[in-house]
């Protein structure tokens, strides 16, 4: 009948089998990461980047700074790079620290290097942060979108959520008693399907109630579809209007940025949710009882980082670039603080007289933004799975 | 009543519909009957074999049971208590009794994860608060599936696909189950290992007294394993009966082809297949009747208008095919 018998595969359980030699994914990351010369240049540039710019904030902060980037000497005016203070004309706590120009001065005679410092740690805070920013809405949507996508939002979700909204908006706008009325319709309505939810077994459905309860959206379809809605905007004009309405400072720039950049890393977060969500190894977790949201943080996110890491390295060559923008315009950074993009904007008048105060800060935006992104592009070849098994 | 007692799950007359979506607004165009009205039960200790050709609907029945797909209709019946209008909120309690083992042994295991990290998991789930305790529980589960004790600190990429499938036998019993579904557990595998994985699945259920539903496409194995063989085609069970009483008088002309189609270990003897050579019928179009017309050696007008019940041929052996019994 069966031709198996019991002796024939029994066999002892005790393995000393050799395994594979141990290597972290850490090490073999850097392997990878080793091969690529154009993403070790970009990390080379990054680190060198990044420790210009603290020293820059220690070096030109502070009441007493080492290198003072406001200081005017207006008899020192379009100064070339390299070129020596006259020690005549100057005090003593003008002359620049290192006794030289090192990339000249501007129309006020303010000394570009430290300058330049000064728009380093803030191009690099206004990277970050608003990625930051950006990366943390998208992973919180797109990890809605994709675990919870299936379920359905209520017709009466949806007016209760306009109901509060547009009380909430009354009484912001000083309309105190409308908004007071909605508003308490609206928490009456928690309340009341609180209660009627904790009563089992009643199932009397008249046809407002039916359609109340109706499902009007998946969560997934309206998540999407606001991040469709976002991609819509030109988001730089989307940010310009903003900016106008808002009092600016840099926080507001780096939290507007961050806000109008979060839809890339939503869609790569829901698809990878997606696809790792029909996998053998999230069902057995589920299987064994385990709570929604570590499968989320503990299984699946960490699975679901790579591509938002990736985005997430040139999102900020993008926000830096963004910021340069603005300032150049004269929305960005108010001054006397100075930036990498309003030192270029104030270059520009002088360009044929000075051009070394265009060409410096743009070449730094150049530099630090190729950087990113050969950095970001060297990500993605690593952390491609299909690479890695090649290797 | 007593006879009730033993029996650890009884599925009855289970059914899972997938929609077929066509066109720009995603109607509905039809229905894959995936599973069918499938009914079995499985004893306290013993082993349920449930047999057929991919597509047939095995892996939904085990999805179903697990509550990892909602189930259309039927009622599953976990120990007396009938969990199939569950919630998830309610199901949760019960899960760590039922525990599924994968097939692809690649996919079943967090890539990210340490495996002693996945398997711990498991002792979480038990309330197993020390770090050190849990500890000792991955060791002792690692050990009982024969695999070294130090193993815990590796990533699933440093193991072979066996050791793998052990690691995964691991996981599944570290919460301690009463119930453990095999989703072809070996049909990934060397046939070396192949052998390594069942004897170790057998010593387990000695040693702990787990049922097992296992699904499998491999008839010997099955034979080997089970005590119990249902054999599924087309979303419906259509013979069931005890593992000897299946080998040895097999009703369903499917069945018999199945067996037919086991490769003998001598060689140069003749394969005789008793399969027709034609052509599969489209299997998302259920036709009335019974679901094997098109490709049955005995196939009579009658077979494509009554419906077939599942008859009783034997002491539990049940066949769906009026010809047969």
């Amino acid at each position: 009948m069966i031709n198996m018998g019991e002796k024939g595969i029994n066999q002892d359980f005790q393995f000393d089998e050799p395994l594979a030699p141990k290597r972290t994914r850490m090490q073999e990351f850097w392997v990878l990461l080793r091969q690529n010369r154009l993403a070790i240049l970009g990390l080379i540039i990054f680190i060198l980047f990044f420790c210009c710019a603290l020293t820059g904030l220690f070096l030109t902060s502070g009441p007493d700074p080492l290198i003072d980037p406001a200081l005017i000497r207006l008899q020192e005016k379009l100064r070339p790079p390299l070129a020596k203070p006259n020690l005549d004309s100057l005090r003593a706590e003008e002359v620049p620290y290192m006794g030289v120009y090192l990339m000249g001065t501007d129309d006020l005679g303010r000394d570009v290097f430290a300058r330049m410092l000064q728009g380093a740690w803030v191009s690099l805070t206004v990277g970050f942060v608003a990625v930051g920013i950006s990366v943390l809405i998208g992973i919180f949507m797109g990890g809605i979108a994709g675990y919870f996508g299936q379920h359905h939002i209520r017709v009466d979700h949806i007016l209760l959520t306009c109901l509060l909204i547009s009380g909430a908006g009354l009484v912001a706008t000083k309309l105190f008693y409308s908004g007071a009325v909605l508003l308490f319709f609206g928490l009456g309505y928690i309340f009341y399907s609180f209660f009627t939810k904790k009563i089992p077994g009643k199932k009397a459905v008249t046809s407002w109630k039916g359609f109340l309860h109706k499902n009007a959206v998946s969560i997934d379809t309206l998540i999407m579809r606001i991040v469709d809605i976002m991609l819509c905007f030109p988001s730089f004009f989307l940010i310009l209007t903003v900016v106008a309405i808002l009092p600016a400072s840099i926080y507001n720039i780096m939290i507007v940025i961050g806000l109008t950049s979060w839809m890339g890393a939503t869609r790569f977060v829901r698809a990878e949710f997606l696809s790792l969500r029909e996998q053998d190894f999230v069902a057995a977790v589920k299987a064994l009882g385990v709570s929604n949201y570590r499968i989320i943080f503990r299984h699946m996110m960490p699975n679901a980082l790579a591509p938002v890491l990736v985005s997430a390295t040139i999102g900020i060559a993008t926000a830096i670039l963004t910021e340069a923008g603005l300032s150049f315009l004269g929305f960005g950074v108010p001054p006397p603080h100075a930036t990498w993009g309003n030192i270029l904007s104030d270059g520009k008048r002088f360009i044929f007289d000075a051009p070394w105060l265009t060409f410096i800060p743009g070449i730094a935006i150049l530099i630090v933004v190729l950087s990113f992104n050969l950095f970001g592009e060297g990500l993605r070849d690593v952390l491609n799975p299909k690479l890695r098994e090649r290797h | 009543m007593n006879r009730n007692n033993s029996i650890i799950l009884r599925v009855e007359s289970l059914k899972k519909y997938f929609p077929i979506r066509r066109g720009f607004f995603q109607r509905i165009s039809g229905w894959v009957k995936a599973v069918d009205g499938v009914s079995f039960e499985i004893e306290q200790g013993k082993t349920l074999g449930l047999v057929g050709e991919s597509g047939c609907g095995k892996t939904t029945v085990a999805r179903l049971i697990l509550k990892l797909l909602e189930l259309d209709e039927g009622k599953i019946i976990y120990q007396g208590l009938d969990i199939s209008d569950f919630t998830e909120k309610d199901m949760k309690p019960h899960r760590k009794d039922m525990q599924i083992v994968f097939q692809d042994p690649f996919g079943s295991l967090n890539p990210r994860m340490t495996i002693g990290l996945s398997i711990e998991e498991g002792l979480r789930i038990l309330n197993i608060k020390s770090s050190r305790r849990r500890k000792e529980g991955l060791e002792k589960l690692l050990k009982m599936v024969g695999m070294s004790p130090d193993s815990g600190d590796r990533y699933p990429h440093e193991f072979s696909g066996g050791q793998r499938q052990r690691i995964g036998i691991a996981r599944a019993l570290s919460v301690e189950p009463s119930l453990v579904i095999c989703d072809e557990p070996i049909s990934a595998l060397d046939v070396s290992i192949q052998a390594q994985i069942i004897n170790l699945l057998k010593d387990l259920q000695d040693q702990m007294g787990l049922s097992y539903l296992f699904i499998s496409h491999d008839l010997n194995v099955v034979g080997y394993l089970c005590d119990m063989i249902s054999v599924m085609y087309k979303g419906r069970i259509i013979e069931s009966a005890p593992a000897d009483k299946l080998f040895e008088n097999p009703r369903h002309p499917y069945t018999i082809s199945l067996l037919s189609a086991i490769p003998d270990a001598e060689p140069g003897k003749k394969q005789e297949m008793k399969l027709p050579e034609v052509d599969i019928p489209d299997s998302l179009i259920l036709l009335p009747g019974c679901n094997f017309q098109g490709r049955c050696s005995i196939e009579e007008p009658r077979c494509r208008e009554d419906k077939i019940i599942f008859e009783k041929v034997g002491e539990k052996h049940f066949v769906r095919c009026w010809k047969a019994a």
